[in-house]
């Protein structure tokens, strides 16, 4: 097997390219780091002088505001310059080369490059290419993995419910399409979940997902019956209506999270989303909005754990 | 080689010596792992009218760019206000003083205390920075390629102990 691309010689995470791969070990120490770094979030100064003199290039192949930001947050909170650029309509459409772009941001003296593609490994690509100093976090690629929301997704998880290896969660919607469920799903299974569970029509769920070690249900209800954890996933506006799904309403029918059907979970479990929400399509106002929505915090967690994933990297 | 003195010898002289010092003001914090465990023993003693603060310089330390984070850190936790205070900060072993160095940057994002004294259980000299301690358990040699450093048992029991530096 050749050597994982996400981590030096001496095993240390160089790049975050996907959670897939990633020993525990790792995972775990992302998840610590990002607790002390949610403190710092919390204090009226929300800014540690760590990556002083480093620059964080935030390289945005495919539009997004909540990540892109989140980012931006992150970094100028470890006090590290960041430039953001919208690579969609700069270089690319003049025809200049991925690898291109970034040699010539190299040039420029970065230190971290955040990339988002709408192609699955184009962040591989980048972290193959970078000198030895520079870092590559997977901002989302593709439908391959979006591995920073994966690991918020995971702080949140382990915030509310301490230990992974007693829990129930399920992932709903549409699995198919998004590179959120894939990231958390290797995650869940990484950090010892017992029981992971998919939750979808047939037509939005990938073949062979169970080989992932999960469980697929196409009734919600039975599927949501014990959880701990319900995963809502964005149902994507451009899917509704085409040859996978006969209407939204339909589909929230059957796999939207309404208050009658989040009482088939546990009675302490907790809703997430990676948002941006489509309410009444995939998820009920109500339910969105409700005690055991932990939507917000998700938000809130994910710039914690994006600082720590800059900071772990760029160090190593 | 002379021997470590010890440190529950050192540990209620210490406490004595800040009893005498302790006004309205005054708050303590502990510099993780051996400061903060031997403030958790201080604290205490002295009466003080807030809970103990502990703190993590890890995002504060001056070779991140060489080291990276070596370590998982732990959440600094100071369940009192810091401005206008008389804060005892206390670490285990001062040595070239980087570590104080970063405690008071960290100090001063939440806010401007009156004053800071630094308590430490341990001087081993071979300072770096122009850091000096207000109160000290003891003063120790150490043989170089050696490293001091606080212990505790399971029983909460603390000992000085030297190990090879790594």
């Amino acid at each position: 097997m050749p050597p994982n691309p996400q981590l030096n010689a001496k095993g240390e995470l160089q790049h975050l390219l996907s959670i897939e791969g990633l020993p525990r070990e790792i995972l775990t120490q992302i998840l610590d780091t990002a607790e002390p770094f949610a403190g710092v979030t919390e204090r009226e100064v929300k800014k540690v002088p760590l990556m002083r003199g480093k620059s964080v290039f935030n390289l945005f192949f495919e539009a997004s505001t909540r990540t892109r930001t989140t980012f931006e947050i992150a970094a100028k909170r470890l006090s590290a310059d960041v430039i953001n650029l919208n690579v969609a309509v700069s270089s690319q459409s003049k025809g200049e080369s991925l690898l291109d772009t970034v040699a010539n941001l190299s040039a420029m003296q970065a230190d971290v490059f955040v990339v988002r593609h709408g192609s699955a490994g184009a962040p591989y690509l980048i972290a193959r290419h970078v000198k030895p100093h520079e870092h590559v976090i997977n901002a989302g690629d593709g439908r391959h993995a979006h591995p920073t929301q994966g690991l918020l997704d995971l702080y949140t998880i382990r915030h509310y419910k301490k230990d992974f290896t007693r829990l129930t969660v399920a992932i709903v919607g549409d699995v198919l399409h998004s590179r959120v469920a894939r990231s958390l799903i290797h995650g869940l299974t990484t950090l010892g979940v017992p029981e992971v569970r998919v939750i979808g029509p047939q037509t939005l769920m990938p073949a062979g997902v169970e080989s992932l070690g999960v469980r697929v249900f196409h009734d919600m209800r039975a599927g949501l019956k014990g959880c701990d954890v319900v995963m809502m996933l964005r149902l994507q506006n451009e899917r509704m209506n085409g040859p996978l799904l006969p209407s939204a309403a339909e589909f929230f029918r059957n796999y939207g999270l309404t208050a009658e059907k989040l009482a088939l979970a546990r009675a302490d479990a907790i809703v997430m989303h990676p948002g941006p929400m489509n309410r009444g399509v995939e998820i009920d106002s109500p339910v969105a909005d409700g005690p055991r929505s932990v939507i917000l915090p998700q938000v809130t967690f994910g710039i914690a754990v994006r600082m720590a994933v800059m900071s772990i990297v760029a160090g190593n | 080689m002379n021997k470590l003195p010890e440190a529950e010898i050192l540990l209620p002289k210490l406490a004595a010596e800040l009893k005498a010092r302790v006004t309205p003001a005054t708050a303590m914090i502990g510099l993780y792992t051996g400061g903060a465990w031997l403030a958790e023993r201080l604290h205490p003693l002295l009466g003080l009218k807030d809970p103990l603060g502990l703190m993590d310089i890890a995002f504060y330390r001056d070779d991140y760019a060489k080291e990276g984070l070596k370590h998982d850190p732990k959440r600094t936790k100071i369940p009192f206000e810091v401005e206008g205070r008389d804060l005892l900060l206390v670490d285990d072993v001062l040595y070239t003083g980087r570590t104080v160095r970063a405690a008071m940057n960290e100090l001063f994002d939440y806010g401007r205390p009156r004053s800071i004294s630094l308590v430490v259980l341990a001087d081993r000299g071979g300072r770096q920075l122009p850091i000096a301690a207000q109160h000290v358990g003891a003063v120790v040699e150490v043989p170089k390629g050696k490293r001091l450093r606080l212990k505790r048992a399971d029983n909460g029991k603390l000992s000085l102990d030297l190990e090879d530096a790594a």
